[in-house]
């Protein structure tokens, strides 16, 4: 089998901004605690490879700090919508047509119908702004596309043959929601969480840019836009830097999605939202 | 029909009543007193008690959820802290903002859109079709607001053809209008005209393999006339059910893009709203924007249900 080149891009990419992200634990190229206000505004040279922002900090240190930022918010997200999601999917697949499954779907349909935006908006002005709040409300509308996408798939198996020898060898429910379908859904959850965690990268650079997510001194893509937008005219770098790694990352993983989507099962169609 | 749209309309209210609460609900979480979270930390205590009284916070909680609700019902949101003024008409001062704003969009979402999802679906697999693929991939990818920049520093500051933020005003004219809603709107509609070609080349695309396209073109159609008009024709339906949520999405999205370009519409009433603690204008213009967005997801229900009957029977 071939392997898709979308995938071996999407990997590139995706894990290049990991390392980065990793390394950034034990060693930046500068310090950007530090202010270096008669550097200020450098355009991209030899010393600072991106160049510097309106304190003089090093914009390639920012960079890495913010995809550390951006990548642990979106993927706690993801981790809430999985973890809470795919248990009720499963739980209303094998308990269809009751009043449960119905309460779980309605549910999602409520959470849907939602503008999530306004939501995490209204969340964090009342909780705080903070990363921890911008994972909460990203983390919210994760749940219910995991909980309808396992809902449908689950069901679909619970039809088959291997899940009706489970049913006869007498196994609960849960057993088999657990041993049988979670494993046979498993593809498809890291394919949708893929999309999921580019979509989170979106909303966390969205919710940090109007003031909403990580506060200072954590860095964070969408402040930094935040803090360009009055100096685009003078240091058009300052506010292309940012929105170019945005770009660059959620693009790698949608790349990656796809790829894995084709390689691990090319019928399988993901939903977007 | 008039069963499902009764089932519908159940659920739209259930929706509503569950959303109000849950708005209601997150003020009403916020740590401490609203009203000393209003005044801030060095307020005096009898100025927080006379706020308190005057919100109605001495009050039971269903009776101010009731008073809240029934308020909004008869189109009376309050009234803001901060300006002294009914929150209704601050509202209808910045709706004329906000809804063009997502009205030109979902126009230029749909323009864009529509030809290129086309275009790629019968060229598909070849050169035209990876091109527009790969747009759309970008188009995906990139913030909004972070095209919103890049275009001010072009079109405002390199070629100085509009100006860089700021709204005349309707009473300016009609065109300086549109023209100060030009760059927010076109911001606003790329991610969305990307995710909507996807869906009219992939509907357009499963359209294309039905039986009934090979009887167009086995009674003599040409390709072109089959494709328009058997299979635009059907591709439309879920593309519809996508511009509805599109709208909704674009409606509560233009928040962040009215921030990029000072536009004094809802999204901005929000952010000063919230800076200024003024939380009882932070819960009705939310709770606007979600009943606007559920009524039209209801609407798109209906409209759909009446072109296809067979969704009827989902419920």
């Amino acid at each position: 089998m071939t392997v898709p080149r979308t995938l071996v891009v999407g990997a590139v990419i995706s894990t290049l901004f990991l390392l980065l992200a990793s390394l950034s634990f034990v060693w930046t190229p500068y310090d950007i605690e530090t202010l270096d206000v008669p550097n200020k505004l450098r355009p991209p040279d030899g010393t600072h490879l991106l160049g510097t922002d309106h304190f003089g900090r090093d914009i390639a240190s920012m960079i890495m700090l913010g995809a550390r930022t951006s990548i642990a918010v979106a993927l706690v997200a993801v981790g809430i919508g999985m973890g809470l999601g795919v248990p009720l999917g499963l739980l209303a697949a094998a308990r269809r047509g009751t009043l449960l499954d119905e309460v779980v779907m309605r549910g999602n349909d409520l959470i849907f119908a939602f503008p999530s935006l306004v939501i995490a908006i209204l969340i964090t002005a009342v909780l705080g702004a903070s990363a921890v709040n911008a994972i909460i409300a990203i983390g919210i509308f994760n749940i219910p596309v995991f909980a309808r996408l396992s809902r449908g798939a689950a069901l679909g198996l619970w039809s088959r043959d291997f899940v009706l020898a489970a049913r006869v060898a007498g196994k609960s429910s849960f057993r088999i929601s657990w041993e049988h379908i979670l494993p046979n859904i498993g593809n498809l959850m890291i394919v949708q969480g893929t999309i999921q965690f580019s979509l989170g990268i979106l909303a966390e650079a969205a919710l940090s840019y109007i003031g909403l997510g990580a506060q200072p001194p954590v860095a964070s893509w969408g402040r930094m836009l935040a803090d360009a937008q009055t100096l685009t005219a003078l240091a058009p770098h300052v506010a292309l830097v940012p929105g170019l790694a945005i770009v660059l990352l959620v693009l790698g993983l949608n790349l990656l999605g796809d790829g894995l989507r084709d390689v691990l099962d090319p019928r399988l169609r993901t939903v977007r939202l | 029909m008039i069963r499902f749209a009764l089932g519908r309309g159940i659920s739209l209210c259930l929706s509503l009543i569950v959303a109000s609460l849950v708005i209601f609900a997150v003020i009403e979480v916020i740590p401490g007193d609203p009203a000393a979270f209003m005044l801030g930390v060095n307020a005096r205590p009898d100025t927080v008690a006379a706020l308190r009284a005057e919100l109605g916070l001495d009050q039971s909680l269903p009776a101010r959820y009731l008073d809240w609700v029934g308020g909004m019902l008869r189109g009376d949101f309050g009234t803001s802290y901060t300006y002294r003024t009914p929150i209704a008409g601050m509202i209808a001062d910045r709706v004329w903002i906000s809804l063009p704003l997502a009205l030109y969009a979902l126009i230029l979402s749909t323009l864009v859109a529509f030809p290129a999802g086309i275009y790629a679906a019968s060229r598909r697999g070849r050169a035209g079709d990876i091109g527009v693929m790969g747009a759309t991939q970008l188009g995906v990818a990139i913030p909004n607001f972070w095209f919103a920049m890049i275009l001010v520093l072009i079109f405002a500051i390199e070629l100085r053809w509009v100006s860089a933020g700021g709204f005349p005003g309707w009473e300016a004219g009609f065109w300086r209008g549109i023209g100060a809603l030009t760059l927010p709107a076109i911001a606003l509609a790329l991610p969305q005209a990307a995710i909507l070609a996807r869906v009219m080349r992939s509907s357009l695309l499963d359209i294309l393999g039905e039986d009934f396209m090979r009887t167009a073109r086995a009674k003599g159609l040409s390709r072109r006339r089959a494709l328009w008009r058997h299979g635009v024709r059907n591709a439309m339906i879920p593309v519809l059910t996508i511009l509805g949520l599109q709208f909704a999405f674009l409606l509560a999205g233009g928040i962040v893009i009215e921030q990029v370009f000072f536009l004094p519409g809802l999204g901005r009433l929000i952010f000063q709203s919230i800076s200024s603690r003024d939380l009882v204008v932070v819960e009705s213009v939310v709770m606007l924007l979600v009943m606007v967005v559920i009524v039209i997801n209801f609407a798109v229900d209906l409209a759909y249900a009446a072109i296809d009957p067979r969704l009827r029977r989902r419920g």
